[in-house]
């Protein structure tokens, strides 16, 4: 015999005796905390390796001047570089440039700079190159100043399958430049694939003559960048602003914001659906325990005494769960950057190979929600236990009246309450916080009203007179309260996977209808997949004008410009629009403003321009371009799902007229009546080149949807965990309502009910209430669906959707819920069905 | 030293509904009493008044020199530990712990570390006939075995008061004498106090006197075992 402290005796002899249980919830918090800190990890590593690449490129510098994605005059750069605060002014072609065919069509681009290697010595020395082109490393050889010398960072050769002395082909219009590799950038940063070639060279081969990119500064000490800044702003034309490195970091880390963030609350969903399935074990188990409760407190333990010690259970639990998910977190991170990238789907890390680093404080705070998770899903039903009338717990069948306070509607009409107000406020720090957080309290309020509604509903249903549904019946009108904790756990993962599914269907149709409406041609053509050096020339233009077959063509021109230095560059994109008929051209939302006398020129606007810059209809605006300020009123709003950080359409003859640049990237053809798109694809390739991409829009579409389809991968991979995670509640639920109802399957069994009763039963009380939570789910799934449509999406990536909602898929989901949920309940009692219930009415537990 | 003054208890869950009206009890120590009385008079109501499960609605309860009916909830809960023993006709052993574990729950409570208490339960489950159990788990009992094991934990902790509630009930007549003689021989040999409430007269017998509960209070009453 050997006795242990009363606490360890305790929870070793609960474990020991329905150890599945524990493993159980534990895991659920496990997978909860694995995904969330995964995503963390690799978000983290991703935008870490991103701005330690921007930092390290901007080496020393104190400032950077960006302008135009095509760039600026470069006769900025004198002016600025004699300033008396200056010590030293780098200026920088950079773009981003398309790989050809012979190295793969697929591929990213390569980000080249065109550096003055002695203004780069003094403030960006991570960007001069070594050479090792074979002639031997003799840096005074002049080598690095041939017009096709290029430094590659090591990624970047590793990327390419390249060394020093291959070429490297790149597009620049519809042009081949083959540049030879003449060394290396070993300081460029691990993992950021990057070029660099003299700065001449590179105004010349890549076609920037007279313009640069940037401009990066190295202050005098003691100098007020503040306040030099201030005197720039007046020296700079307009659009080229000057930024801090921080603004740098701060713009590239905002491109993918919302996306991590809306990724981070995804995965904490699941973690949220394991807590449930903790509360809804932990309930059970302690209204199963009821009377050995009373005894404790009949025996002598105080009612804090007895909390600690429910609570220490499940602190046990949730520790051990949130431990092991901290561990399978690291391990999903080095698996998923190892063989699918710092990516997951969103496109916003492109050219970044970042490493795993553990976050020590990351793995606190998400050790601290696992744990806090099980503590929470175990409160109420501990305070419920400590604070019982010992005497009356002792009796059996007082069961229910532990249960009988989850039935006051007031606690969950309040988180209702609450959840609905904060759908009507705005984003918090341009993140949509208070909505997730509505959709939080709102699923909360809705578990928390089942009880009530379990009540009410099943109190409603008639006693039949067959013993099968009789017994069901009976038992759901009962002990509804008990009934109820399954159902919260069917309406926690059958309202978040009606929710993604609406908010998912009505995304992907909105988006199919959106390219139905800027896709109007009959055919495309683009000058380069990707980058920014290929282009059609005035030349090339009228060449595919002057095709065979073409009955009208449309040119599109697209390019960046900065409106504000902390927010990421806008897209301006130049084509044939008619005024006075955009929607022709554009998926308006909303009436048009249409041209008045006095006017100055029009732009379309989409919808992440009115929420980030208030650019209404009928607002008169200025406008960078070619570095002069233009006026221009918005005449309409559009819907653009292609760029969430702002676009603006312009007229091709307006901007054409205003910046000078007649090159173009994209061509929209009509066909004339008797040519086919496989006549006119032929002629096209003859007149241009090979190279040149060509597509129909059926072929778009369908490439934009998949894209569309990889980009919410991981979000159908959550939602998915969410369901199993919800499932296994469900499972567990009715796993501890059969053990907690052991005895009275024995006197059902006593009495004559077979065996096969029992079972149907059972499956029958697990359909019912599943069909019940599903509908419950249907509906609270339906209204969070709207808040993600109408507040999170919105305030998150700034566009809108149309409500869609996949019927038949929510009717195909319900069906094999409730079909699972019936099985698992007939599955948990089958112990109901052995012999050992028939001795369960021996004890007197 | 257990003393009931103008006790009043009644319970208002549907319509006020008198349970014990101005009871007046007085228990001396080693003293040995039955009680008796029809179902729903409130023997049960009266055990948990005495055991502080219950505060009275009127009156005064002092046990060991102290007013228990004026104690908060913890403070009559570390009286209970230390002073009390119960046996309940429904057992009440924990079923995930094995023989010893239940017997030796008070002791640990009382802060006894599992080393010294190890004897003490050893003693007291040779006394009650199952040292060789010591292991057992409690499904793998008879009744009779599990109220002895009941008797044991009630004891272990040598409480000044020890309550009886139908110890008997659930059990067959030979398990039950053996039961109650054991129960009579602990108190005895311990010098606890004892309440027993019986419904039979056989048990009851058992006692040094037997009351009977009415609703006019508690009486002496004669019983033929």
């Amino acid at each position: 015999m050997r006795l242990q402290s009363l606490t360890r005796a305790l929870l070793a002899g609960e474990l020991r005796a329905y150890p599945g249980r524990a493993i159980l919830a534990a895991l659920a918090i496990a997978i909860g905390v694995a995904l969330g800190y995964a995503v963390h990890l690799i978000n983290y590593a991703a935008v870490s390796e991103f701005t330690q690449a921007t930092r390290a490129l901007m080496g020393n510098a104190d400032l950077e001047l960006r302008g135009a994605r095509l760039g600026f005059d470069e006769n900025i750069y004198p002016r600025v570089a004699r300033l008396p605060e200056v010590a030293a002014a780098s200026p920088l072609v950079e773009v981003d440039a398309k790989l050809t065919a012979r190295i793969g069509v697929n591929r990213e681009p390569l980000k080249i700079l065109g550096i003055d290697i002695f203004r780069a010595a003094a403030v960006q020395p991570n960007l001069i190159g070594h050479i090792t082109d074979g002639a031997g490393d003799d840096p005074d050889s002049g080598m690095a100043f041939d017009s096709d010398a290029l430094f590659l960072s090591p990624a970047a050769l590793a990327w390419l399958n390249v060394r020093p002395g291959d070429s490297v082909d790149i597009q620049v219009g519809l042009e081949t430049v083959s540049l030879r590799i003449a060394g290396t950038l070993p300081a460029a940063g691990a993992g950021r694939r990057l070029g660099v070639m003299d700065i001449g060279a590179a105004q010349w081969r890549l076609q920037r003559l007279g313009l640069l990119q940037r401009i990066d500064l190295k202050l005098k000490p003691g100098v007020d960048v503040e306040a030099f800044k201030n005197k720039l702003a007046a020296l700079l034309p307009a659009g080229v602003v000057a930024m801090q490195p921080d603004d740098s970091e701060r713009r590239s880390a905002n491109l993918s914001r919302a996306y991590r963030v809306n990724l981070t609350v995804l995965a904490l969903v699941a973690l949220f659906t394991g807590a449930f399935l903790v509360f809804s074990t932990q309930a059970l188990s302690v209204v199963r325990r009821r009377a050995q409760f009373a005894l404790l407190r009949v025996l002598g333990v105080t009612r804090g005494g007895l909390l600690r010690r429910i609570l220490l259970e499940s602190a046990l639990v949730g520790a051990s769960g949130a431990a092991l998910g901290l561990l399978l977190g690291y391990a999903t991170t080095v698996l998923v950057l190892e063989y699918a990238g710092a990516d997951l789907g969103g496109g916003y890390f492109p050219g970044v190979k970042p490493e795993v680093r553990f976050a020590p404080l990351a793995a606190l705070i998400f050790f601290t929600l696992g744990l806090l998770t099980a503590l929470l899903g175990s409160l109420s039903p501990a305070l419920e236990a400590a604070h019982a009338h010992p005497a009356q717990a002792l009796k059996a069948g007082d069961e229910e009246s532990a249960l009988r306070r989850l039935r006051s509607p007031w606690p969950g009409l309040a988180l209702l309450g609450t959840g609905a107000l904060l759908t009507l406020a705005g984003p918090v720090n341009e993140l949509p916080i208070p909505g997730y957080i509505a959709i939080a309290l709102l699923l909360t309020g809705g578990i928390v009203l089942m009880p009530r509604l379990a009540h009410h509903l099943f109190a409603l249903l008639p006693l039949l007179r067959q013993t099968v549904p009789y017994l069901a019946l009976a038992q759901l009108q009962g002990a509804p309260g008990r009934a109820s904790i399954g159902l919260g756990g069917i309406l926690a993962s059958f309202s978040l996977v009606t929710a993604m599914a609406i908010m998912v269907s009505s995304f992907r149709i909105s988006v199919d209808q959106w390219l139905n409406g800027v896709l109007p041609a009959e055919l495309y053509v683009r000058a380069a997949s990707s980058g920014d050096t290929g282009f059609f020339s005035p030349a090339a233009q009228s060449a595919i004008a002057g095709v065979p077959g073409v009955a009208r063509a449309e040119f599109v021109r697209v390019t960046q410009i900065t409106l504000d230095a902390t927010r990421p560059p806008v897209t301006l994109i130049s084509r044939r629009i008619d005024a006075m008929n955009p929607a022709t051209r554009l998926p308006l939302v909303g009436a048009p403003r249409l041209p008045q006398a006095g006017d100055p020129l029009t732009v379309w606007v989409s919808e992440a321009m009115v929420d980030l810059y208030g650019f209404e209809v009928g607002r008169r605006v200025t406008l960078p371009l070619a570095g002069k300020t233009v006026a221009a009123v918005i005449g309409g709003v559009w819907r653009d799902y292609g760029r969430q950080h702002g676009t603006l359409v312009m007229n091709e003859s307006d901007y054409r007229q205003l910046s000078g640049d007649q090159n173009v990237n994209d061509a929209a053809l009509w066909l004339t009546l008797n040519t086919t798109t496989a006549q006119l694809t032929q002629r096209l390739r003859v007149a241009l080149d090979e190279r040149v991409e060509i597509a129909e829009p059926g072929e778009i579409r369908a490439l934009s949807l998949k894209i569309f389809d990889r980009s919410f991968a991981v979000t159908y991979l959550l939602e998915a965990v969410a369901i199993v995670i919800g499932l296994f509640g469900v499972a567990a639920g009715f796993s501890g309502q059969a053990l907690a109802r052991a005895r009275e399957f024995g006197i059902l069994r006593h009495l004559g009910v077979t065996r096969r009763q029992v079972g149907a039963m059972l499956a029958l009380e697990g359909a019912l209430l599943t069909l019940f939570g599903a509908l419950a789910g249907l509906a609270l799934g339906w209204v969070i669906a709207l808040i993600l449509i109408h507040v999170v999406n919105p305030q998150s990536f700034h566009w809108s959707m149309d409500l869609h909602p996949p019927f038949g898929l929510l009717a195909l989901l319900a069906g094999l819920l409730v079909a699972a949920s019936a099985a698992a309940a007939l599955f948990s009692g089958r112990r109901a069905m052995s012999v050992a219930a028939v001795q369960a009415v021996r004890e007197d537990w | 030293m257990l003393t009931l003054t103008n006790v009043s208890k009644s319970y208002t869950s549907t319509g006020k509904r008198h349970i014990v009206r101005e009871l007046n009890f007085r228990l001396e120590k080693g003293e040995y009493v039955a009680i008796m009385g029809e179902s729903g008079v409130g023997k049960s109501t009266l055990l948990n008044l005495i055991a502080g499960l219950e505060k009275p609605d009127a009156g005064s309860i002092e046990f060991g020199g102290k007013t228990l009916s004026a104690m908060s909830d913890d403070e009559a809960t570390l009286l209970r530990r230390a002073k009390m023993g119960f046996v309940f006709q429904a057992f009440h052993v924990l079923p995930q712990l094995s023989v010893a574990q239940n017997v030796g729950l008070p002791l640990l409570l009382n802060g006894m570390t599992p080393r010294e208490a190890e004897k003490r339960v050893a003693d007291m489950l040779l006394a009650v006939g199952l040292d060789d159990r010591a292991d057992s788990m409690p499904r793998e009992l008879s009744g009779g075995e599990m109220q002895r094991v009941a008797v044991a934990r009630a004891l272990v902790h040598q409480p000044q008061l020890l309550l009886a509630d139908e110890p008997t009930g659930n059990l067959d007549p030979d398990s039950a004498m053996q039961v109650l003689q054991l129960l009579r021989d602990q108190i005895k040999q311990h010098g606890t106090s004892g309440i027993l409430v019986t419904h039979s007269a056989r048990a009851a017998a058992t006692a040094d006197h037997v009351l009977l509960l009415t609703p006019q209070g508690l009486i002496p009453h004669a019983v033929t075992p």
